[in-house]
């Protein structure tokens, strides 16, 4: 039982990191998005868009536990109006209680309540599955990345390149494809290019016209109605429900920013005029002679 | 202090006084921390809900495998075919990354038994069962491939699916976490 | 050196009334005030204010976070969340909690290699500077547990590849793993412990430091030169001068750290952690956070597993040696030619040891590991006893004084060594 134990440890230890190499993951094309860089924010309508994506497609089998119907118009999100959103959660069955007889009952959805998961339990989730639970959504655009290498993961940095999550979504709604010759997608499996190992449980989830879009003035649907315009609108959606606070945390990032420099600007010239008291700063030590004494 | 003892290195009463004192003194508070050190342990609860779990293993099909929880660990307890357990045994032993003869892995008699950990021994991943060139297990994670005797035979996994202490209380009843003591 | 010079005199009578039972004004104004400083500092002198005020940070922070979590291993993963949605300001706390730690060890690993190359650690500051490794050590401590507590996939099996280090020691090592765990896997009792430690750890940080700042005062800063202050024009006094500019790289600090906190909060940690702990699950790359990785890296170049423990475990205590280890007499690198090639050397391969820290363990990736790994030990164990033998160091300055006004022209510098002080070490 030890030695067992002791080899366990051993190779989780010692062969740990080795993912990536193991397979040969395409890297996801990177998007295109309102909310990336210094000043993103969010685009209402593409998030409206996206949660219709969501609510029609994906809520079958993804729940989104840690979002409340609240947060759909709460500031920075998809900010759909509070009559829309009591309405909205009306729809939903959530169950409370126990009531005086002691037994749970299913009342209409408050906005204060979270979105219901589509499943009772995990292990109900993972049997209606074939054998794999549908994760949660809620975090998902966090919770997912690819490997950036060097000297990439260097770069986004600079460029505050944060939306790895996103892009890898992107890319794996779209990257349903047929398996090349040789490969064997094994039973319950689906081929999908971006995803690593290629073998994932989730059948193909989206297909063109699936969702119909909210129409404009001139009849038309204010976005395509394709795979590829679904994909980067719930990728958005879900890109907000893991981080609602994002349009927040850069707007007072930006005043904070700006606070610190002019902060940092006073304190330098503060430092130097104090300096000039003991005739100015100096710093270091002088080059010392590149000769040696005897 | 000098005129106390005359021969320092004679003990006095004293001297004797002072060293009982220490000692109590080092033992009592030795005494102390026991309780704090063993309050670190398993408590009695995880202790036991960590005892021996008896798993009835008439209701497990043929071909069937079923994945209990032991300790907090994944375990599989597969129903092995003929034809699973004829190609486990078939096997050229030194071939293979981790030598074990199947025999080796199950009890005598009872080859239709494999009970296995079920966590890939590369990174911990859950194998899926029945799939791989083997038939054995596949792990999605990263390849691994383990036959019907749960032995690796492809994959970076560096050795086999572990065997959990266990012995058979009747035909159709096993006690994991007891070891055989036949 | 009596450093002291300057004596605290009340000047209230009630100022006088106090300090006569109670003199902490005068030892505030003998370290903080009067205390003096070298003249000739460089910014690298400023991370130890940094540091001090990341310490309180993480502090103030974490004792806020501490109001709304649940260190219970079915709620903390919901708790974290609930801190990042709900709570007012939740996300700024925790993104400069957990960014925060990352700041942490930028500082504290600068504030490290400034020691090393200008020579602080020698004597007579060698209590002074093992005080150092004692607080890097909690560091450590405490930032693990800190990362097991959202209780993601990286929090569960991380805390399970670590604590499993400790069943490498022989014969103990089984049972002492379980009272680590409380039960037979990392679990409630573990995540449950790790938040209580947590909590305590950085207040004996805190108490270390205190230490460290003591020690510190005994004997005085160390500064470019490595040559002790003579006279005072050497130095001036602690405030204003060293104060202000310790504020002022201080905020330009805040302005680094605040670019995580909110332009990149999610980079310095792993997205597996916003996957609840799921012992069933493991997720594909197992790797510890970025300040890890060096010693990570030793730790998976051994291919034994109590020999690789212990060589992780080597890298950090040998530090505690190098007041003994260096053989030089003189302190600062800068008047070591031969060193500070060696140095950069030495900090190239730390680098290094950090890439392949986060690189899968197979392949050339570990014979380099291995590599690496014989060097970082032979720089403590065999190039700084050896070079204090075979090194000709340039001729030092007279003073602090002379060195930052530039040497005259005439004046020629001193044999090495000459004008250094006496020397202690044995």
């Amino acid at each position: 039982m030890m030695k067992r134990t002791l080899l366990i440890a051993a190779a989780v230890l010692g062969f740990s990191a080795s993912a990536y190499a193991a397979g040969e993951t395409p890297v996801p094309p990177q998007q295109k998005w309102t909310f990336q860089g210094p000043f993103g924010k969010f685009d209402r309508a593409q998030l409206q868009r996206g949660f219709k994506v969501y609510r029609e497609v994906c809520a079958s089998c993804h729940g989104l536990s840690y979002v409340a119907f609240r947060n759909l118009s709460a500031e920075g999100g998809p900010e759909f109006s509070e009559a829309q959103v009591k309405a909205l959660a009306a729809e939903y069955k959530i169950q409370d209680g126990p009531n005086e007889a002691g037994d749970m009952f299913e009342r209409p959805g408050r906005p204060a309540d979270r979105f219901p998961s589509p499943f009772p339990n995990e292990n109900a989730a993972a049997a209606a599955n074939g054998g794999k639970a549908p994760p949660d959504l809620s975090l998902m655009a966090k919770a997912r990345t690819y490997e950036r290498g060097f000297p990439w993961f260097i770069t986004d940095v600079f460029r505050q390149y944060s939306e790895n999550g996103a892009d890898y979504l992107v890319a794996l709604l779209n990257g349903y494809e047929e398996a090349p010759a040789g490969f064997t997608v094994p039973q319950g499996g689906h081929y999908n290019h971006y995803y690593p190992g290629h073998v994932i449980a989730m059948p193909k989830p989206l297909s063109d016209g699936q969702v119909e879009y909210a129409k404009n003035e001139a009849g038309q649907p204010q976005a395509p109605e394709t795979v590829e315009q679904y994909a980067k609108d719930v990728t958005a959606f879900l890109t907000w429900t893991a981080e609602p606070h994002l349009e927040a945390r850069k707007r007072l990032g930006f005043q904070v920013m700006l606070f610190l420099l002019v902060l940092s600007g006073l304190l330098y010239f503060t430092k130097k005029k104090v300096w000039a008291n003991v005739g100015g700063e100096v710093e270091g030590h002088a080059t010392p002679p590149m000769t040696h004494n005897p | 202090m000098a005129e106390t003892t005359t021969h320092v290195a004679e003990p006095t009463r004293r001297d004797f006084l002072y060293i009982a004192t220490g000692a109590a003194a080092v033992v009592g508070g030795a005494t102390l921390v026991w309780p704090f050190v063993q309050s670190l342990a398993p408590d009695a609860a995880t202790v036991a809900a960590g005892a021996p779990v008896e798993v009835d293993l008439t209701p497990i099909a043929e071909g069937q495998i079923v994945k209990v929880f032991w300790r907090g660990k994944l375990i599989f307890i597969r129903h092995r075919t003929a034809e699973e357990i004829k190609a486990a045994e078939d096997v050229n032993v030194a071939s293979l990354r981790d030598p074990q003869a199947d025999s080796a892995r199950v009890k005598e008699g009872k080859a239709q038994w494999l009970i296995v950990y079920g966590n890939c021994t590369h990174l911990g991943c859950v194998p899926l069962g029945q799939q791989g060139e083997y038939h054995g297990w596949f792990c999605p994670c990263h390849g691994s491939v383990f036959d019907t005797s749960g032995r690796v035979r492809g994959g970076p996994a560096p050795i086999n699916l572990p065997i959990p202490p266990y012995a058979f209380a009747s035909d159709t009843k096993i006690i994991i976490g007891q070891e055989a003591t036949a | 050196m009596s450093q002291h010079s300057t004596t605290y005199v009340p000047k209230s009578a009630f100022g006088k009334w106090f300090e006569s039972r109670l003199p902490i004004a005068g030892l505030v104004h003998s370290s903080f005030i009067a205390f003096p400083v070298p003249r000739n500092l460089t910014y690298f002198w400023t991370f130890g204010a940094i540091l001090a005020f990341m310490l309180v940070s993480q502090i103030v922070t974490g004792v806020v976070l501490a109001m709304y979590y649940t260190p219970n291993a079915a709620m903390a993963f919901q708790s974290v969340e609930h801190i990042m949605r709900d709570v007012n300001y939740g996300w700024l706390i925790r993104y400069l909690h957990a960014n925060g730690a990352s700041m942490f060890f930028v500082a504290v690993y600068v504030h490290i290699f400034r020691n090393f190359y200008y020579g602080s650690y020698k004597a007579p500051r060698e209590v002074l500077y093992i005080l150092g490794v004692i607080i890097f050590l909690l560091m450590m401590a405490t930032a693990f547990m800190g990362y097991v507590l959202p209780w993601g996939q990286m929090s569960f099996w991380g805390a399970t590849v670590i604590t499993n280090l400790f069943s490498a020691i022989p014969v103990v090592g089984e049972t002492i793993v379980s009272y680590l765990w409380g039960g037979y896997s990392v679990g409630n009792p573990t995540l449950n412990r790790f938040f209580s430690l947590h909590y305590l750890l950085p207040f004996m940080i805190a108490g270390v430091v205190a230490l460290h700042i003591w020690a510190l005062h005994v004997p005085g800063q160390n500064n470019p030169t490595g040559i002790p202050i003579k006279s005072g024009k050497d130095a001036v006094p602690f405030t204003p001068y060293a104060t202000i500019k310790d504020i002022f790289a201080v905020v330009v600090f805040m302005l680094f750290f605040a670019y995580w906190v909110f332009y990149m909060p999610n980079y310095l940690g792993h997205a597996d952690n916003y996957i609840p702990a799921n012992p069933a699950v493991t997720p594909a790359h197992i790797v510890p956070e970025w300040y890890f990785l060096p010693f990570y890296a030793i730790l998976r170049a051994i291919p034994d597993k109590l020999g690789g423990v212990i060589a992780m475990g080597a890298a950090i205590v040998i530090w505690c040696f190098m007041p003994w280890l260096d053989t030089s007499k003189v302190r600062s690198t800068a008047y070591r030619p031969l060193y500070k090639q060696f140095f950069w050397l030495f900090v190239v391969v730390c680098f290094l040891l950090g890439w392949l820290g986060s690189r899968p363990a197979e392949g050339w990736y570990v014979i380099a590991s291995q590599i690496c790994t014989v060097y970082y030990f032979a720089h403590f164990l065999i190039v700084l006893p050896v070079l204090g033998f075979v090194e000709r160091p340039l001729p030092l300055p007279n003073s602090i004084l002379e060195s930052v006004m530039g040497v005259q022209k005439g004046g020629a510098g001193v044999p090495a060594g000459a004008n250094a002080e006496p020397n202690t070490k044995g």
